[in-house]
């Protein structure tokens, strides 16, 4: 078995990346596998910090749904370490949603821990991912078409005057542009998880279907090794014919399995990932174990695309939001929870009407994560959670809302009900402010004439 | 007929988002044996997905045998897109749930 590639680089023309984590901010990087990773050659030191799994509150309400705290350390951690390794740090999707506020979020704080730890000065490249709505309207003013992703319909005027914010997902351009004018540390807008990895090595020349597949690759850090412990670091080198990833915490390995297995995690098809310019093709991808903690893979390809086409993510408000909650002991109400949740609906009703508004109510311990597709929902446990959530165009009127629906269900009346003292048992005798609701308008795709299109860069400096 | 759980013989089984308008569930077996057992028993085929989830073909947009991983893995359409009101599974990860008392013949 050949040695570690922590230990020596396995080809004369390599490119290494550390990332340190699979989305920064969101939970701390751990420290001790950052260190053996950085110890290792790294030409670059690469995370992304975005995903639409957070929801679309924060990119509807432009906030991060990562601690400010979190944030700071994670770029302190990965900024200390890149400069003084002297190699370029990326960072793609920033601040969670990758919007504009929190670029200049993240090149604020990359500023202050420049001057926070004296550093000498070095440059800072950014770009923007944000899409004006009023743009998106001329399109489809002049006949354009913005098709619809995973079934939805193209976009259409309404959907677009119920949404808030958009972001376009950039390909590799923005950071190729951006290391090409020498910047040292890239802050970057919203972007394919793995653009942000395969650009600097498409940038170097190493072939686009490796370069894609070793972002694809890294870009969760150890969720490619095992056994699972998230946030540690791993290691990947390219070459010209294969692509290497190693796990950095000396408890973890890269195995087959493991790296296979990362390969189609969060994708609907596990040969297939898209992006703004082409896609990769995994279907002839071979893995081998190249020693204890790295698996090689050779054979993903690269396939151009006929015309540039850019994913489009849009998140619009619904209304203010409340939320309730109730717990149920008695046998026979929550034989009839129907009946409770219905009576309370009806409250709702008499009071607001049938539209102008949104109630939902999660019954936990029946079928509150599943719904309808939840095979045991006729045998529910001992006990119930009933979570109601209240929306509605005002917080007064959503606070209402949530209200009647909770506390009715305490009144609910069951025909043979035994407890006539109150139907159910209150945590709170209160309803909640959580975020205002929000849901994703847009999931589809635009024509781009020039990938970079969307995509504006900058340059700054931070440091002394 | 014996059978056995596939919580029992599966590596892995999970389900996350795949996007905002899908989830996308993964079982994953440690040796080729059990994995093509799975595989070829038909417990795990689109119809059968469908009876377990109650849901109509239509749902399902992809179902695939994924060799190098051991995996067999199968995606579906949210009924509304993830974290609006009234989803209660944000990341999609807790959808897996059903799978795990699946029966798979020995």
């Amino acid at each position: 078995m050949p040695i570690s590639i922590q230990h020596g680089r396995s080809a004369n023309h390599t490119l290494r990346i550390v990332c340190p984590n699979g989305h920064l901010g969101f939970a701390p990087i751990k420290p001790g596998s950052f260190r053996i990773g950085c110890a290792s050659e790294p030409d670059l030191i690469c995370a992304d910090s975005g995903s639409c799994d957070v929801g679309p509150v924060p990119l509807g309400s432009d906030t991060s749904s990562s601690p400010l705290q979190w944030q700071t350390d994670d770029l302190e951690t990965m900024l200390l370490a890149a400069r003084r390794l002297g190699v370029p740090m990326i960072v793609g999707s920033a601040g969670d949603t990758g919007t504009n506020s929190r670029v200049d979020l993240f090149v604020g704080i990359i500023r202050e821990l420049a001057a926070k730890h004296a550093l000498p000065k070095f440059r800072i490249g950014y770009f923007y991912s944000e899409v004006g709505k009023d743009a998106l309207r001329r399109r489809l003013e002049t006949g354009d078409t913005v098709a619809g992703l995973d079934g939805r319909a193209p976009l259409d005027l309404a959907t677009l005057d119920a949404t808030d914010r958009i972001v376009a997902v950039a390909g590799v351009h923005p950071y190729i542009k951006l290391l090409d004018q020498g910047a040292d540390v890239i802050i970057g807008g919203r972007s394919s998880d793995c653009a942000l990895f395969a650009a600097p090595a498409v940038r170097q020349g190493f072939p686009e279907g490796l370069a894609y597949f070793y972002g694809k690759i890294l870009e969760c850090a150890s969720f490619c090794a095992e056994p699972y412990g998230a946030k540690e670091s791993v290691l990947g080198e390219i070459t010209m014919d294969d692509v290497k990833i190693t796990a950095m915490l000396p408890e973890q390995r890269c195995t087959i399995a493991s790296v296979a297995g990362h390969s189609m995690y969060e994708r609907a098809n596990p040969f297939y990932e898209y992006f703004l310019g082409g896609h990769l093709d995994m279907s002839r991808c071979h893995y081998e174990q190249y020693d204890e903690r790295t698996v090689r893979v050779t054979g993903p390809s690269y396939v151009p695309s006929a015309e540039l086409r850019v994913k489009l993510e849009g998140s619009g408000k619904l209304g203010e939001r409340y939320v309730g909650i109730v717990g149920v002991r008695d046998p026979y109400t929550i034989a009839n929870i129907d009946l409770v949740t219905g009576w309370a609906r009806q409250q709702v009703t008499e009071r607001f009407g049938n539209s102008g508004y949104e109630l939902h109510f999660a019954v936990y311990g029946r079928d509150a994560i599943l719904g309808a597709s939840e095979p045991l929902r006729a045998t529910a446990g001992h006990e119930l959670a009933v979570v109601v959530q209240g929306v509605a165009p005002t917080k007064e009127m959503a606070e209402e809302v949530a209200m009647i629906a909770t506390r009715q269900m305490f009144y609910a009346r069951l025909p043979q009900v035994k407890g006539t003292a109150g139907g159910v048992a209150f945590l709170l005798d209160e309803v909640m402010p959580a975020s205002p609701a929000y849901r994703w308008t847009l999931n589809h795709t635009m024509r781009l004439d020039e990938p970079l299109e969307l995509f504006p860069t900058f340059l700054t400096e931070a440091g002394l | 007929m014996a059978t056995r759980k596939l919580a029992d013989i599966a590596k892995t089984i999970r389900s996350k988002n795949a996007g905002v308008d899908k989830i996308t569930f993964d079982v994953i077996f440690a040796d080729s044996a059990t994995y093509a057992q799975v595989r070829d028993s038909g417990v795990l085929s689109r119809e059968a997905v469908c009876r377990l989830f109650g849901i109509d073909a239509a749902r399902i947009s992809d179902h695939v045998a994924f060799d190098p991983a051991l995996a067999i893995k199968f995606t579906i359409y949210r009924q509304r897109p993830s974290g609006s009101p009234g989803d209660a599974d944000i990341f999609g990860a807790q959808q897996y749930g059903p799978l795990l008392d699946l029966e798979v013949p020995a």
